[in-house]
């Protein structure tokens, strides 16, 4: 047995360390359409401790580490394209406190979107967070720290912005306490009014720190759900119909979405309006001011409201199983997708390059976008189905989400969960004192360059 | 496409996303995957399988010790089947994990354990390696008569026949049918062993051989229905037997006896207690049999029925399925499936754990020891809590 495997076991013992080929195969890679890259160690820590004294060997040896959660990123931020250690954080998977009144939870680095909202729904039902429509078994941790979003985004901000605090262990092994539980016991700010050193870890993508516990903002659990649906095929109006829906500031979550298949959804832009209530009546008072701002559209025959009852099932789950089902739509089991944050009034522009893109490299596309913030921004999602036994498939929709994410930045978008050579398209883009600033606190940081080595760097 | 090993399903392996929808129950309240519960790799999840033997049939990774102790770490409880996203292939992932270790046992390279089980199957017919003429001691003493022409054929199967709380719960079934005037016979001495478990873990030829023994003998002896004591054997019957010509209706004990107690042919005294139920893969899973013992003890006055956080189709598995009560390939610890499960029997309050399937009992009569909690929880067979609250 080599040193460092000795070492690790010592750390996180024989079940929490692998270096067998099987693990080393599967941890390589993601299901996007990056290449893979073995790993030299696979562990799986299960406490803050273990994973500091494996970041600290990690350091002493100048070993590269890569944090993961359910990998279902799928822009290959979870592959170890230098080789070294991928750390499983899914068995620490504690929730660790909830605060009703103060409406916070603070859970363990691994602890996934579906355990939580069990939890929630078992211990305060009157609470509840921003589960994204990624699979369950998808990371709290993970989800900030590429500042994911969810369903209460529309209402509150990407996720990240719905943290509270954080426990991280920093690349040389040092663990610090981020916001209110760097002073106290309690979990209720990432900053303010101290400097907000959150910023620091999310959006960084695994490169300055790992996440080992987060507190996260929860929110109110109306009693009732309510979704309407409205298509038009004008996608010219879109942006408007958003901004008078926004205006209403209440709603729960918009999401815009187009696809080519079925038939009966071509051509068609369909706004899934979600809303909630405590009330029958304060559920029929939402639904009338969500048909009254649009009641312009209708009369002009622009627009109008979808039978939504065959698919209300479907569209109030949560998270919503049918979005990783479009993977097998080529029979081929996988998807990748393109997210750009940008502005809503872009959305005809972004529309029309998802369609051009799908006929370009002959690829299937489906498009949702959802509403960050009140209307601020939007995530408008460029997704490509694949069949993995297909690699000229593959890799032209490597091609057309290469081209999907110049296209955003081109429009002064940003991508979101870039993948590495993204990354460094972001970093050319970006302002000179801007990408010196970030690359100098990485560099801070990090100073051998060990935590997700390959990523947030620039092109060579 | 050409691949290393021949597998039947092998054109759709590529399909799964390993999105993880399969290692949860339907409310995501935990993993819901007892290998993966117990070993924390994703390789050991039903994703992470369906990834490596994709890796494997194209010859990425090699046939390994690894390989196989992730392909026989599966309990088989059908979690996967019931949780996938994906409509059109998910009935086949079962069949696919399969086809792997057949292709194993045919290459000969299985863990140990599976080894000896099937060299026990072949030399003596029974895991136990214990003789043939063994296999009906369970019913000494209780008269029960052997087969010849009785309505049912009572139909134990190995563990049953041979293991101490099989027997104790075949005893107690078969006794009871009997006693309530069920018309009913056993094979004893000449039972042959379902072969269920020779099938999930992959040796084709020799469950062909099994089921080829037990057709011809249950159409000699004319049986047309068969009550089976363990939910594994009433999945061979029900489920695989008819693709090899033997069509017999097959019926689980609870199923008879939910129809007694509606016909009332099964009367109760007043039985205060609080009981939890565990649901059997191969009883609820695999063959949608929920309700009948619920219906038997619910029926029980003062019984007092409490569901565990994870039930019916989101049960968690007690670990033995899949072979796995006689390999042991998940092995023991904290976070062993039977040991799970009893910890969420616990957490109900319940003071009895209600079982349908020997080898359930047994597994979690084993996980209650593990977690030291006798003196609060009994395991108890459904008909021993019938004959317990019956009026005498």
């Amino acid at each position: 047995m080599s040193d460092i495997l000795q070492s690790l076991v010592e750390i996180v013992g024989e079940r929490g360390v692998s270096n067998r080929p099987e693990e080393l195969w599967f941890y390589s890679r993601d299901p996007g359409v990056l290449a893979p890259h073995l790993p030299d160690y696979v562990v799986a820590p299960k406490t803050t401790e273990q994973v500091q004294r494996v970041v600290q060997l990690a350091n002493r040896e100048g070993i590269p580490i890569v944090p993961m959660g359910n990998g279902m990123a799928l822009t290959g931020l979870v592959i170890p394209l230098k080789g070294g250690i991928v750390m499983d954080m899914k068995r620490m998977n504690k929730i660790l406190e909830v605060n009703e009144k103060a409406r916070y939870a603070v859970v363990e680095g691994g602890t996934s979107q579906g355990v939580l909202k069990a939890y929630l729904q078992d211990h305060h039902p009157r609470l509840r967070h921003s589960l994204p429509d990624a699979p369950p078994t998808t990371t709290i941790a993970a989800n900030v720290a590429l500042h994911g979003q969810g369903r209460l985004t529309q209402q509150y901000g990407f996720n990240s912005d719905m943290v509270t605090g954080l426990e991280v262990v920093l690349p040389t092994g040092d663990v610090c306490r981020i916001g209110s539980p760097s002073i106290g016991p309690y979990w209720f700010s990432k900053g303010p009014t101290l400097p907000d050193l959150s910023g620091l870890f999310l959006g960084w993508l695994g490169t300055t720190g790992i996440l080992t516990k987060v507190g996260l903002k929860l929110y109110p659990n109306k009693k009732l759900r309510e979704v309407e649906l409205f298509v038009t095929d004008r996608v010219e109006l879109v942006p408007e119909i958003l901004y008078r829906l926004t205006h209403l500031e209440m709603l729960e979550d918009i999401n815009v979405w187009f696809q080519p298949v079925p038939l009966v959804f071509k051509d068609n832009f369909h706004i899934t309006i979600y809303f909630t209530g405590d009330t029958e009546e304060e559920i029929e008072f939402k639904r009338k001011m969500v048909w009254d701002a649009l009641q312009e559209f209708i009369d002009s025959k622009d627009g109008g409201f979808m039978a939504v009852e065959p698919m209300k099932e479907m569209l109030l789950e949560m998270p919503q199983r049918g979005i990783a089902a479009f993977a097998d739509v080529p029979k081929g089991g996988g998807f990748e997708y393109s997210g750009p944050i940008t502005l809503i009034e872009h959305f005809p522009q972004y529309a029309a390059k998802v369609v051009e893109l799908a006929a370009k490299y002959w690829v299937l596309y489906a498009s949702s976008a959802r509403i960050i913030s009140g209307g601020h921004s939007m995530m408008f999602s460029i997704s490509f189905a694949f069949n993995r036994v297909d690699p000229d498939m593959m890799a032209r929709v490597k091609a057309a989400l290469d081209e999907a994410t110049a296209f955003a930045l081109e429009m002064g978008g940003i991508p979101w969960k870039p993948n590495f050579m993204e990354q460094q398209m972001t970093l050319e883009k970006m302002d000179p004192n801007t990408r010196n600033l970030l690359l100098m606190i990485k560099k801070q940081l990090d100073p051998r360059g060990i935590m997700n080595p390959g990523n947030w760097e620039p092109a060579r | 496409m050409e691949y290393a090993h021949a597998m039947e399903h092998a054109e759709i392996v590529h399909r799964c996303f390993r999105c993880g929808y399969c290692k949860f129950p339907s409310d995501y309240v935990d993993f819901n995957c007892p290998s993966y519960k117990a070993f924390g790799w994703d390789t050991y999840s039903p994703g992470g399988r369906m990834w490596l033997i994709r890796a494997w049939l194209n010859d990425e990774i090699k046939t390994s010790a690894r390989f196989a102790e992730i392909l026989y770490s599966c309990v088989a409880c059908d979690n996967c089947k019931e949780q996938c996203v994906f409509l059109r292939f998910k009935d086949y992932l079962p069949d696919i994990f399969r086809e792997a270790k057949t292709a194993l046992v045919n290459d000969g390279k299985i863990p140990p354990q599976v080894s000896d089980y099937f060299k026990a199957m072949i030399v003596h017919g029974n895991p136990y390696r214990l003789p043939q003429e063994e296999r009906g001691k369970w019913a000494a003493g209780l008269g029960l008569p052997e087969f010849s022409g009785q309505d049912y054929l009572f139909y134990v199967g190995c563990v049953g026949s041979y293991d101490e709380a099989g027997q104790k719960m075949a005893r107690s079934v078969g006794s009871l049918l009997s006693e309530v005037g069920v018309s009913l016979g056993i094979l004893g001495s000449v039972e042959t062993c379902d072969g269920n478990e020779v099938r999930v873990l992959g040796e084709a030829g020799l469950f062909a051989q099994l089921a080829e023994e037990n057709i011809r003998q249950f159409k000699e002896l004319k049986i047309t229905k068969i009550i089976t004591l363990d939910p594994h054997a009433l999945n061979a019957f029900k489920r695989v037997y008819p693709t090899l010509g033997g069509d017999f209706e097959v019926f689980h004990f609870t199923e008879i006896f939910a129809g007694l107690v509606r016909e009332q042919r099964i009367a109760f005294s007043k039985y205060p207690a609080k009981v939890t139920f565990h649901d059997p893969c191969y009883l609820g899973r695999h063959n949608q049999i929920y309700a009948a013992p619920r219906e038997i003890l619910k029926s029980i006055p003062g019984l007092e029925l409490v569901e565990m956080r994870r039930n019916r189709e989101n049960a968690f598995c007690c670990g033995g399925g899949g072979g796995n009560f006689f390999t042991d390939i998940i092995g023991p610890g904290e976070e062993s499936p039977a040991r799970v499960r009893v910890r969420e029997a616990l957490d109900t309050g319940a003071e009895i754990l209600a079982v349908a399937c020997p080898q359930c009992a047994k597994m979690l009569a084993d996980g209650l020891k593990g977690e030291g909690k006798e003196e609060e929880l009994e395991v108890v067979d459904v008909a021993e809590i019938v004959r317990r609250a019956r009026s005498k």
